[in-house]
C-alpha cells in the first residue's frame, strides 16, 4: 500500500517550482531595465509617501484575530465529531450541545459587549 | 536507480495528473478571466475583448506574454526576500489544495482519508502570502489591503468551516471520493439536504476569494489595488493566478460536498439516462457554432483559429460520445465524470461573476457585521439543526426528509430573528439620518 502522501509531496514540489522557475527564467529573458527615481517610490497617487508604512493600525484587527482563534478551534473540534457522529448518536448530540452552548453564551456576551461591531 | 524507479512506479498516474494540473491551471485561470470579461461585457451590453483572436479567444495568451516580459519593480524600502516569496507562497498554497480534489472517479492525485481537512488547511495558507506581500511592500495601501484581507478571510473562514461541517455530518467521512460516492448511493446531493449550509458556504467562499461584492482588500476606489499595489509584471500575475485558482478550489469543494461531484444530475434515475448524451451534444453544438461563425470573421487568420477551436470542440464531442458505445463503456465514468465536475465548478464560478456584476461593494463594517452577526451564528445553528435531524432519523426513526425540513425551517427562523436583531442594533453612521 503506497502512501497517498508521496504524490502530494511530488505535487507540492511541482507547484512550488512552477512559479519560481517561471519567475527566474523570464528574468533572464526579458530586457533588463533598472527602474530609477520616482518609479521606485511606493505608490500613493502621486503624492510623496509620508513616513514608513509599517506603523500602528487599528486594534480592531487584533480583536478579530483573537475571536478567529476561538471560533476556528471550535470548528476544528467539530470535524472529528462530525465524522464519528453516526457512531456517537444521541450521546454525541448532547455533548456537542454542551460544547456549542458554552461558546454560544460567550458569543452572546461578545455580541452585547459590542466586540463584534466594527465602528 | 532501480530503487528510485520502483519507488515512483505506483505513483506514475498521480504524477501525470500533477503535471497536467500544474501545466493547465494557468491556462484555465487565463480563460476564466476571459470568460469573466465576456460575461461582464454581455451583462453591460458591450462586446468585450474582440481583437486578439476571434472573439478575443487568444487574449489570455497575449496577456500572459505581456505580463511575463514586463518590467519588474521592487519598491524602495521593501523587504526584498519576503516581497519575492509572498506571491509564490500564495500560488503554491492555492495549487496544492487541488491535490485531494476528485475531478472524476479516476482523476485524483491522492484520495486522502482527511481530504477535505487537507484542502481547507492548505488553502487557508494562502493568506500568509497576502499578508506578507502587503507588509513587505512598504506602502500604506498594501498594508491596509493586507490587513483587511486577513480580517475578512479569518472572519469568513469560520463560517465556511461550519458550513462544511454541516455537509460532513451527512457524509460521515472526510475523504472527498467517499463523499461523492455516498451522494450517489443516497441518490441526493447534499445541497438539497443542507440548503442553509450550502448558502452559507456560497457567501463565505465569495468573501474568502476576495470577490465582489466582498472585494474590500482590493477595492480600486479606495485602496488602489490593496495588497498588490506595489506588485507588477509576473509577480502580480502570480497573485491573480492564486485568486482564480482559489475560485476553482472553492468551486470544487462546493461541487464535491454539496453538488454531487462528478455525478450526472439524476444519476440514479434510469428513465433519465438520455442525459448521458447531453455532454456530447453540447460540445457538438459549440463546435458547430464555431464553424458557423468562421465565414463571418473579418480576417482569414481569425477564421482559421476559430475553425481550430471548432475542431477541438468536435473532438471533445467525439470523445464524450464514443465512451457511450458499449466496448468503451468502462471509461465512460471517468470521461463524463470530468465533464460534469468541471461543468459544476464553472457554474459555481459563473454565480460568483453574476453576483459581482449585480451587487455594489460592501463597506468594511457591513462586511464584518454580515460575517460575525449573521453568517457565523446561522452556521452554528445549522450544524446543531442537522445534528438534531440525524438523531431524530436514527434514534426515533423519523424519515430523513421530514426531520431535515423541520430543522431547516427552525434554522431559517433563527436566521430571520438574527437579521431583525442586527438591523435594530445597527447604529446610524455620522451623516446618516
Amino acid at each position: 500500500m503506497p502512501s497517498p502522501y508521496i504524490p502530494i509531496f511530488i505535487f507540492a514540489v511541482l507547484a512550488a517550482a512552477f512559479p519560481a522557475v517561471t519567475l527566474i527564467l523570464f528574468k533572464l529573458i526579458r530586457p533588463d531595465m533598472r527602474a530609477v527615481g520616482a518609479k521606485l517610490k511606493p505608490y500613493e497617487c502621486g503624492v510623496p509617501p509620508e513616513g514608513g508604512a509599517r506603523g500602528r493600525y487599528s486594534v480592531r484587527f487584533y480583536i478579530v484575530a483573537i475571536l478567529f482563534v476561538i471560533f476556528d478551534v471550535e470548528t476544528i473540534f467539530l470535524f472529528p465529531w462530525a465524522v464519528q457522529y453516526s457512531v456517537l448518536g444521541l450521546y454525541g448530540l448532547v455533548t456537542m450541545f454542551v460544547f456549542l452552548g458554552i461558546l454560544v453564551i460567550g458569543y452572546v456576551w461578545l455580541y452585547n459587549k459590542g466586540a463584534l461591531e466594527w465602528v | 536507480m532501480d530503487a528510485l524507479v520502483n519507488f515512483f512506479r505506483p505513483h506514475l498516474l498521480p504524477l501525470v495528473y500533477a503535471v497536467v494540473i500544474v501545466a493547465l491551471l494557468p491556462l484555465l485561470a487565463g480563460y476564466i478571466v476571459l470568460l469573466e470579461r465576456k460575461i461582464m461585457a454581455d451583462m453591460q451590453v458591450r462586446l468585450g475583448p474582440m481583437r486578439v483572436g476571434p472573439h478575443g479567444l487568444l487574449q489570455p495568451i497575449a496577456d500572459a506574454v505581456k505580463l511575463l516580459i514586463k518590467e519588474d519593480i521592487i519598491p524602495e524600502g521593501a523587504d526584498v526576500l519576503i516581497f519575492w516569496l509572498a506571491p509564490l507562497l500564495s500560488v503554491t498554497a492555492a495549487m496544492l489544495a487541488m491535490a485531494a480534489l476528485p475531478f472524476g472517479p479516476a482523476f485524483q492525485i491522492a484520495d486522502l482519508n482527511i481530504g477535505l481537512l487537507f484542502i481547507l488547511g492548505i488553502s487557508s495558507m494562502g493568506i500568509f502570502g497576502i499578508v506578507l506581500g502587503g507588509w513587505a511592500s512598504n506602502s500604506h495601501y498594501s498594508l491596509l489591503g493586507a490587513l483587511r484581507s486577513a480580517a475578512q478571510l479569518v472572519s469568513y473562514e469560520t463560517a465556511a468551516g461550519m458550513a462544511v461541517v454541516s455537509g460532513l455530518l451527512l457524509a460521515g467521512t472526510l475523504s472527498t471520493r467517499r463523499i461523492v460516492e455516498l451522494q450517489a448511493q443516497q441518490g441526493v446531493w447534499y445541497a438539497f439536504l443542507a440548503p442553509v449550509g450550502f448558502f452559507v458556504y456560497l457567501v463565505a467562499s465569495i468573501a474568502e476569494t476576495n470577490r465582489a461584492p466582498f472585494d474590500l482588500p482590493e477595492a480600486e476606489s479606495e485602496l488602489v489595488a490593496g495588497y498588490m499595489t506595489e506588485y507588477s509584471g509576473f509577480r502580480w500575475a502570480l497573485y491573480f493566478l492564486a485568486e482564480y485558482t482559489n475560485m476553482v478550489v472553492v468551486g470544487a469543494i462546493a461541487a464535491t460536498l454539496f453538488l454531487g461531484g462528478w455525478l450526472r444530475p439524476f444519476s440514479g434515475t434510469r428513465a433519465l439516462d438520455f442525459l448521458d448524451y447531453a455532454p456530447s451534444l453540447l460540445m457538438f453544438l459549440l463546435g458547430g457554432y464555431c464553424f458557423y461563425r468562421v465565414p463571418k470573421q473579418p480576417v482569414r487568420v481569425q477564421g482559421g483559429v476559430l475553425a481550430a477551436v471548432g475542431l477541438l470542440c468536435l473532438a471533445l464531442a467525439g470523445v464524450l460520445g464514443a465512451v457511450l458505445i458499449p466496448p468503451l463503456a468502462d471509461t465512460k465514468a471517468a470521461v463524463h465524470g470530468g465533464f460534469w465536475f468541471l461543468l459544476k465548478v464553472f457554474l459555481y464560478i459563473y454565480v460568483f461573476m453574476w453576483l459581482r456584476f449585480t451587487f455594489p461593494r460592501y463597506r468594511f463594517d457591513q462586511l464584518m457585521r454580515l460575517g460575525w452577526h449573521f453568517l457565523i451564528p446561522v452556521a452554528i445553528v445549522n450544524v446543531m439543526g442537522i445534528g438534531v435531524a440525524l438523531v431524530l432519523h436514527w434514534q426515533w426513526h423519523w424519515g430523513l426528509a421530514p426531520a431535515l425540513v423541520v430543522t431547516t425551517v427552525a434554522t431559517l427562523l433563527v436566521a430571520a430573528f438574527l437579521a431583525r436583531v442586527g438591523e435594530r442594533r445597527q447604529k446610524p453612521l455620522v451623516g446618516e439620518t
